[in-house]
Formats: structure tokens, C-alpha cells, sequence
């Protein structure tokens, strides 16, 4: 009797809070099932980025009739983005770097963007370029970014025309007391091969030969030619036994402030550096890394920001409005833009903003020699050896050994 | 609910238990009602029937909860195990039998969901070639190279596109942008549309046997939309959004009979079922491959690859120096000041302590970046202290530094637990040792010790485990480095779980599940050994004092 008493009691409890829970649960539980083909767009994206593209893609909401989610996701979006693309849980549309496609289009996570003669006229080719992968084109670029040189104007009034004159510049300075440091380069105990790119290119070195398309090609790694052996040489030269102007004690953690605090009067680093540099109280001034006396030039890294299409997204044809015909439009580019100041990848946009922030414009004329940053999955094999190599020459080790090395680890980590 | 329990809270009770424990059990046999027995009745406090309703209603919210994420992907396994464990769960709790199960089940259920599982996924994916390019079936792979595959047909117009019906048909109404042509595409093809209304935007706004779809509905038949395609001569006619539509065609197409993918351009790649890729007769592979069972290949890679089994010996003696000096020098630096705050004759022990916890109790990642900062070769404390030198950039002195990190980071918990023990002794065995005269030492090491081990063993093997495996501090202050200069694979203070981490690739951002899975079993075993022996020991150590 009192067994089922307490038996009934507690299965009417637990049938109210189960109808509680249903309740409380109602939306997210009915959604999964109307998203099967329905006016829902899911769009992810990193913290910084969230709040300024939520107002864009509410109003291609409003305009298309359909909710719009726009998510943010703390850290390694790429992986969190494939993985949950993989298991049907990922969104529609995906907002990061261009030299994630690479591995994206091996894991069948995004769709190419079927973009139009016109609409891809209107975007700087670079941009354009950056977002190309094995002749498709797999996202809409909207910003581009590339470190130049910042230096403090206080102390260095005109920008220097060679490494040379940068080194001696620094040096001076030095000597004097003004700076403690000849130039202020990210580099780190771990070696940081994205900042130091446009000294290791204007050296004449090189990671990748390229194909016949003029994409990089994986099967010719070029860091142990002869080229890129004089320029680690180089590299070197300026390293903690020589000039001692890329050192392992500045890193990306200390990089930026200490130009702030002026122990150097010279910075490589890109876009994400002026919130500081701005609030430093000193003149300052973005150029192009400069080349080396008798050498080419300095080539940075061009990054891009792109808008993906999920290939396992729900509502595709949506996510593909929204990355073809809508964040392709002037008008968008200029908005966000203003929310988020990074050079536009639309021309027409970016003419725009000239007047307004000179800084971008200075940004994209550093760029100008760049190179997009190879999007091939084989590029994942660079960073480490390479970051290494970097660290030993600049430790003074030697650049031969250093590169064979470096070329030996890549080509087996690309085979593997 | 109250009247039933009557009697509830006396020790006797003329009819059986509520709640139903062993002697209810033989009630049911035949005696039920029997007054003489005595039996425990237990009382159905409201704490009692609430706090088992809200367990239950959670249980069946997780249910409901997971429900329809599950069904919607189709994972009939994980539903039926969510269905049983849920169906045990309320079982369970709503009879008045099985008392023991009642304890044992939720942990269980824990153990198997938190513990078991991710061991054993473990080890079934180490037999894989699971990672980036190998992530999913082989049909996702074919569908992802056709549809990478696909190109606008040259020369081909970039329509403007306009949803529609006919006859409760979809119709692509396409707009060609140069001539102002209207025609309607359906599953059949191309037919021109006459006298149809077109806005400046290239939008259809009217056409004679056609209903406009309004945007707003199209935008909820997006899996149609998507599906949607007009054939064409040159390909078929696709949507690209809801405004736009192109004339595409896949360039490449898999081949059922070959087993193959082919591009009419001429190429031709095969599905290497061991590899889990379409390679060509160069040997060049489709960028997209498939998950396929690789046996033992990822174990015999770890100990048979030079560039990663040549290193695996160093790195295992690092890792052991690492994790033995780690726990004991932080055992021992606790000890040291747990013993002297344990001293009767020591004030302020409180604020002492409080203090002691400290490092303890702030946030770890932080405080190793911060270390990490002080061992700066130019601007760190350490080198304004000792002088400058390349303090993490030297094998030993960044072996020597990590340790003294791991030391900061780790004494106060030895600390912690080590004044508990303390207290548990009793004061007269020293009391006991001295007036027998041994000294002071001795009587420590022969008397406190002793017992604080026996109560301390299984921390210390634990903290072997965890600093076996310590990833953070490694990863946070030295990422395995300093490297040789011909060596980029494994750094001077590497432990195996920072050096798994950078061989299967998640460093550069493309992951090779299967042999990072491959590696952890191997650790897995390695601790599970050292942790099986030491606890053997401790058993033998605790005959022996106890």
C-alpha cells in the first residue's frame, strides 16, 4: 500500500518536473527539428567579432524573414568548427582566417562560394587570391591584415629605406640611452615565423615552390635552398650573437608593450597593435617593413578574414545568400568596417575609409608586396621547424644545419 | 501521504516498511503483517520525497533533453543507452528494493560515462587513421570532392534568381542579367517565360502561371532549395543563395564501377582502402579522405618511426625525473613547513597558513605565463637576481626552472594534506619515542613518518599521475624547448603527453587523432603500471605498520 504510495507520489513528481523540464525545454528542443530545412541561420565566430556582426546578420534576418543566431566561440574555432561540422552540430556559416580552407576542404566541412565576374572584381585581388583554394573560391573575404613596421616618430622622424638603416637607426639610439632595445619583433623562446617572415623573405627566402596555377606546392619545400640558407644566414646576422635584433626575450607577450614603454623605437606587428600604440603618447608611424640593402623585398604574410559556408550547415542555401550576395555589399563592408577597423577587403570600401583612418590605407600599402599566407594543409607542417630553425640561427647556431633540419621535419610530417 | 506513514520514527510497526529493506522482502513471502517482527521502518520525511523527485525529474530532463538531438542525428545507440540508463535510474529509485544498488549505480554510471568510455574510445581509435582529412565515412568524402568540384560553365550567364511555384511545383525563375530573358527552371529544364515583370534588381515580380514564393517562405524551404537542380547542356543550374543562380558542373565524379573519382579533364584516382584516400597512379591524393581501420599501424609507427621512436627514451627518463622529482620536492618542502607549523611553539599559525595556500589557490595558467616572464632571458626577475642567462633556452637550467615552478605550484596541497595527516597523529607516540631517547630525527623518521605514509601513499601516487602527465606546466612555460638545432620534434623538457600533443599535429592545427589515441594508450599503461606496482607496495607498507 504505502510502497505504491510513495511509488505513485514520487512518479507524479517525476512526470511533473519531466513535464517541467519538457516545458522549460520547449524552444531548443522543438528547433533542432524545424531547422531541418528552416528559416534559421546559425553563424559562428570569435568573441571579438560576435557583437559586431549580430547587428548585420539580425537585419539579413529581418530582411529575409529568418532568425539569425550568431555564436561566439572562445578558442580554437577551427577545430571546434570542424569537429562540430563533422558530428551535425556545427552552424551555418563560419567567419575566420583564410589559411584555415586548407584544412577545412580536406575535412569536407565548407562549400565553395559561387561568386560572380562583378562581385569578385570589386575585392582586392589579394583578397581575393588569399581566399582561393585549388581554383575555387571557398569564402567572401571582408578584412585583410598584415604586420608593417611602427616606429615612435619622436625618436626616428622618417622611416628607414633598408634593414640597414634600421639597425643602425637602432643602435644609435641604443648608444644613447633612448631605446634598450634595437627593434622590437615578436620572436619568443619558441620562435615566431609569421613576424619575422618579412625579414626571412626580403633575404630571398622562401617556404614553398609553387605550382603551375601558382599555388603553393607542398611536394617542393624550399627552406633548405640555397636561397633560404643566406637568408637564415641573414637572419643570424641580425640574431643575439650579432646585431641582437631579434631576440628569443621578446615574444608576442612583451612585444607590443615595450614599444609602448619605448625600449625600442621599432615594431613589426599589424592592425591589432594600435589600440595600443595609440594610447602610447608618442608619434608614430606605419610603414613597409623595409628589404635589405642588396636584396628583394620585404613580402608579410597577408592573413584574410573570410566568410565560410558550413557544407554540413542546415539551412545552405541561406548561408549562401548571406556569404554571396549579402557581405559582398558596399554598404555592409563600410559597417563593418566601422565597427571593426581592419583594412576592407572591398575596394570600394576601402577607398571609402582612406580619408577617414589612414592608418588601414598605411596598413594596406605595407601589405601591398605580401604574400597570402599559404592556405595548404602542408603549411601546418611549417610553423614548428621552421619557429625552430628561426631559434637556433638566431641563437647563433648554424644555418645550414638549422635548415636541413627544418626541411628534413616538414617533408616527413607532409608525407606522414 | 502523512497518514500512511504512521508510525514512522517507532521502531516497531505493524506493517511492513515503506521503503522496503531486507525484511520486507520475506513479508512478501507469506508473513506480511507479522507484529512480532521487528523491523526499521524508515521514515518518508518531505526532505526524503523531494529531494527523490528532484533527482528523478532531473534524470528524466536530461532524458527529454537529449531526446531530440539524438533522434535527430540518427544515433539509435546513444538513445537506447540514454533510454536504459534512464529506465534503471527511475526503476531504481521507485522500488523499494535493491538498498545497495542505490548507492553503488550513480557512481557507477559515472565511472562508466567518464571513465570507462573515453578509455575505450581511446583505444578504438588508436586502430584508425582518425584526424584531419580522415574524419569521416567515404561517401562524405565522394560528396565533399563533387561538390568542391563544381565551377560555373564558362560563358555561362549569372542569373538572377526568383523562387517559385507552378502547380505546386518549384520553379527557378532565372533572370539573365545582360539580356533581361526570363525562364523557368524546373527538373526537367530550361523554358522560356514571356511577359514576365522584372524589378531593377533583376528580381521576377510577375509571370503569367507562376506564383511568386515571397522570401521569407523560400527561406524555409532551404533544404529544397538546395536539392533543387535545372540540367542544362553544359551542367545544371544551381542556386547560389536566394537571389542568384549559376550554371555549374562538377568536374570531378565518382565512379561505383572503378571505384574511383574521374575529371573529364583527365583524372583518374582510386580509393586506397588502407590509406583512406583517391590516389592517382603519381600518387597524388584528393585533398578529402575517410576514416578506415588501420590495425596496429599507429602502435608500430610510435616504436618503429626513428624521427619518433628515438626520442621516445629520453623524453620517458625526462618525464620520470620530472614526475618523481616533482612530487618529491614538493612533498618534501610540505613536509618541512607542515612539521614546523604543526610545533605548539609556532604563533599565528592561521595567518601562516592562509598564506601558505596561496599559491594554491590562484590561478595556475596565469601564474606559469607569469613564471614563464620571470625567467625572461633580458627583462625576467630571474636575470636581474642571478644575472642574465638564457634561463629556459639551457636544457638544464629549464629542466631545473620547471621543477622549481612545479615546486611553487605544487608544495602547498603537500602541504595541506601533510598537516592533516599531522593532526591524526597521536602526540604520545612521539611523546613516547623522545622519552625513550631517540632524538628528534629519529623520532620523525621512525615514528611520525611512517604513519603520515601510510595515510599519504595514495596522494603521492596520484600526484605522480598528474605530474606524469603535467601538460600545462610544460605547454605554458617551455613547450617542450629548447630544441636541438636539428631537432624540431622533441624539446629538452618534453614530457610524452607535451611531445604526443606536438607529433599528432594539434600544434600546427592538423590533428591525427588516431596515432595521438595510439600514444595516450601507451601512457596509460606506463602510469597504470607505476600507479599498480606503488599501490602494491603501500598495501605491503600498511600490513607492516598497521
Amino acid at each position: 500500500m504505502r510502497i505504491r504510495t510513495a511509488g505513485v507520489i514520487a512518479a507524479a513528481g517525476l512526470l511533473m518536473l519531466g513535464v517541467a523540464a519538457c516545458g522549460g525545454t520547449n524552444e531548443p528542443a522543438a528547433t533542432p527539428s524545424k531547422d531541418k530545412g528552416n528559416g534559421k541561420l546559425v553563424l559562428w565566430t570569435d568573441p571579438t567579432r560576435a557583437p559586431v556582426l549580430k547587428p548585420f546578420a539580425e537585419a539579413f534576418g529581418k530582411e529575409n524573414g529568418v532568425t539569425v543566431e550568431v555564436k561566439e566561440i572562445s578558442e580554437n574555432q577551427q577545430q571546434t568548427f570542424i569537429t562540430a561540422s563533422q558530428q551535425g552540430s556545427g552552424p551555418d556559416i563560419m567567419v575566420g582566417a583564410h589559411d584555415w580552407i586548407g584544412n577545412m576542404v580536406q575535412n569536407g566541412a565548407i562549400d565553395p562560394v559561387q561568386l560572380t565576374a562583378e562581385q569578385k572584381a570589386a575585392f582586392h585581388p589579394n583578397a581575393i587570391k588569399a581566399v582561393t583554394f585549388n581554383g575555387q573560391i571557398y569564402g567572401a573575404p571582408y578584412a585583410m591584415e598584415n604586420v608593417a613596421l611602427i616606429r615612435n616618430t619622436d625618436l626616428v622622424p622618417t622611416a628607414p629605406a633598408t634593414i640597414e638603416d634600421l639597425i643602425k637607426t637602432g643602435k644609435d639610439l641604443k648608444a644613447a640611452k633612448k631605446v634598450q632595445e634595437i627593434l622590437c619583433v615578436p620572436f619568443g623562446a619558441a620562435g615566431d615565423v609569421y613576424h619575422t617572415y618579412p625579414l626571412f623573405s626580403a633575404a630571398g627566402g622562401s617556404l614553398f615552390g609553387t605550382t603551375a596555377s601558382g599555388d603553393p606546392d607542398p611536394s617542393k619545400v624550399t627552406v633548405n635552398t640555397p636561397e633560404s640558407i643566406a637568408a637564415l644566414e641573414k637572419m643570424k646576422a641580425l640574431g643575439e650573437k650579432g646585431e641582437g635584433a631579434i631576440k628569443t626575450s621578446i615574444g608576442n607577450e612583451n612585444g607590443i608593450p615595450s614599444f609602448v614603454q619605448k625600449k625600442c623605437a621599432f615594431l613589426i606587428s599589424g592592425p591589432w597593435s594600435m589600440n595600443d600604440v595609440k594610447k602610447a603618447g608618442f608619434g608614430y608611424d606605419i610603414s613597409a617593413v623595409p628589404g635589405f640593402a642588396a636584396g628583394g623585398q620585404a613580402k608579410p604574410f597577408l592573413g584574410v578574414q573570410a566568410f565560410y559556408v558550413a557544407a554540413k550547415g542546415k539551412s545552405k542555401v541561406l548561408a549562401q545568400e548571406f556569404v554571396a550576395n549579402y557581405v559582398t555589399n558596399k554598404d555592409v563592408a563600410m559597417a563593418l568596417y566601422n565597427a571593426d577597423p581592419r583594412p576592407a577587403a572591398l575596394t570600394a570600401a576601402a577607398d571609402a575609409v582612406k580619408a577617414l583612418d589612414p592608418n588601414a590605407e598605411k596598413f594596406v600599402q605595407a601589405g601591398a608586396n605580401g604574400i597570402p599566407m599559404p592556405a595548404i594543409p602542408a603549411m601546418g607542417a611549417i610553423w614548428g621547424p621552421m619557429a625552430n630553425a628561426e631559434v637556433a640561427v638566431v641563437k647563433g647556431g648554424d644555418a645550414k644545419t638549422a635548415a636541413e633540419a627544418a626541411a628534413k621535419a616538414i617533408t616527413a610530417e607532409i608525407n606522414k | 501521504m502523512t497518514t500512511e506513514v504512521t508510525g514512522a520514527g517507532s521502531a516497531r510497526s505493524p506493517h511492513p516498511g515503506p521503503s522496503g529493506q531486507a525484511p520486507d522482502q520475506r513479508s512478501r513471502g507469506g508473513r506480511r503483517g507479522g507484529a512480532e517482527q521487528v523491523r526499521r521502518t524508515r521514515e518518508l520525511s518531505t526532505g526524503f520525497i523531494v529531494s527523490r523527485i528532484a533527482v528523478l525529474g532531473i534524470v528524466a530532463a536530461l532524458l527529454i533533453y537529449a531526446l531530440p538531438p539524438l533522434i535527430q542525428t540518427e544515433a539509435w545507440t546513444a538513445l537506447g543507452a540514454v533510454g536504459v540508463v534512464t529506465a534503471l535510474v527511475a526503476y531504481l529509485y521507485l522500488t523499494p528494493r535493491h538498498i545497495p544498488a542505490k548507492y553503488l549505480v550513480p557512481g557507477t554510471i559515472f565511472l562508466i560515462a567518464f571513465a570507462i568510455v573515453p578509455i575505450v574510445l581511446t583505444f578504438v581509435t588508436a586502430f584508425t587513421n582518425f584526424g584531419d582529412g580522415h574524419r569521416g565515412t567515404k561517401e562524405e568524402a565522394i560528396r565533399a570532392i563533387e561538390t568542391s568540384s563544381v565551377t560555373q560553365v564558362p560563358g555561362s550567364p549569372e542569373y538572377y534568381l526568383t523562387i517559385a511555384e507552378r502547380d505546386g511545383e518549384m520553379v527557378f525563375l532565372l533572370v539573365d542579367p545582360a539580356t533581361k530573358a526570363v525562364q523557368a527552371g524546373t527538373a526537367e529544364g530550361l523554358t522560356p517565360v514571356d511577359g514576365a515583370e522584372v524589378s531593377l534588381t533583376g528580381k521576377v515580380l510577375t509571370a503569367a502561371g507562376y506564383t511568386i514564393v515571397p522570401t521569407a517562405q523560400a527561406a524555409e524551404r532551404d533544404a529544397e532549395i538546395a536539392a533543387f537542380s535545372v540540367p542544362t547542356t553544359g551542367g545544371a543550374v544551381k542556386a547560389t543563395g536566394l537571389s542568384r543562380a549559376f550554371e555549374g558542373k562538377a568536374d570531378k565524379s565518382y565512379d561505383a564501377a572503378c571505384d574511383c573519382v574521374t575529371s573529364p579533364s583527365g583524372g583518374r584516382w582510386v580509393a586506397d582502402e588502407v590509406e583512406g584516400y583517391f590516389v592517382n597512379a603519381e600518387g597524388q591524393h584528393l585533398d578529402q579522405g575517410w576514416k578506415v581501420d588501420v590495425g596496429f599501424a599507429n602502435f608500430t609507427k610510435a616504436l618503429t618511426d626513428p624521427t619518433i621512436s628515438g626520442h621516445f627514451l629520453n623524453v620517458l627518463i625526462w618525464n620520470f625525473v620530472f614526475a618523481l622529482s616533482a612530487v618529491a620536492t614538493t612533498f618534501a618542502l610540505g613536509m618541512i613547513v607542515a612539521l614546523a607549523l604543526h610545533s605548539p611553539r609556532v604563533r599565528g599559525t592561521k595567518l601562516y597558513r592562509i598564506m601558505l595556500i596561496l599559491p594554491y589557490a590562484m590561478p595556475g595558467f596565469a601564474m606559469l605565463l607569469i613564471w614563464r616572464d620571470m625567467f625572461n632571458t633580458d627583462f625576467g626577475l630571474i636575470s636581474k637576481l642571478f644575472g642574465v642567462h638564457d634561463w629556459l633556452g639551457t636544457p638544464t637550467t629549464a629542466r631545473l626552472g620547471l621543477i622549481v615552478i612545479n615546486l611553487w605550484m605544487g608544495f602547498p596541497y603537500m602541504f595541506l594534506v601533510i598537516t592533516g595527516a599531522l593532526q591524526a597523529v597521536p602526540r604520545e607516540l612521539t611523546d613516547a619515542a623522545r622519552i625513550d631517547g631517540a632524538s628528534a630525527w629519529a623520532g620523525f623518521r621512525r615514528v611520525t613518518l611512517p604513519l603520515v605514509l601510510v595515510a599519504l601513499t595514495p596522494l603521492l601516487i596520484s600526484s605522480f599521475g598528474f605530474n606524469f602527465n603535467n601538460f600545462n606546466n610544460i605547454k605554458l612555460v617551455t613547450n617542450g624547448g629548447p630544441y636541438a638545432i636539428d631537432n624540431s620534434t622533441v624539446g629538452a623538457t618534453d614530457l610524452l603527453i607535451s611531445y604526443t600533443y606536438r607529433v599528432a599535429g594539434f600544434d600546427s592545427g592538423v590533428a591525427d587523432f588516431g596515432f595521438a589515441a595510439a600514444i595516450s594508450v601507451f601512457i596509460f599503461a606506463i602510469v597504470a603500471t607505476v600507479s599498480t606496482v606503488a599501490f602494491w607496495r603501500s598495501r605491503a607498507q600498511e600490513e607492516v605498520y598497521s
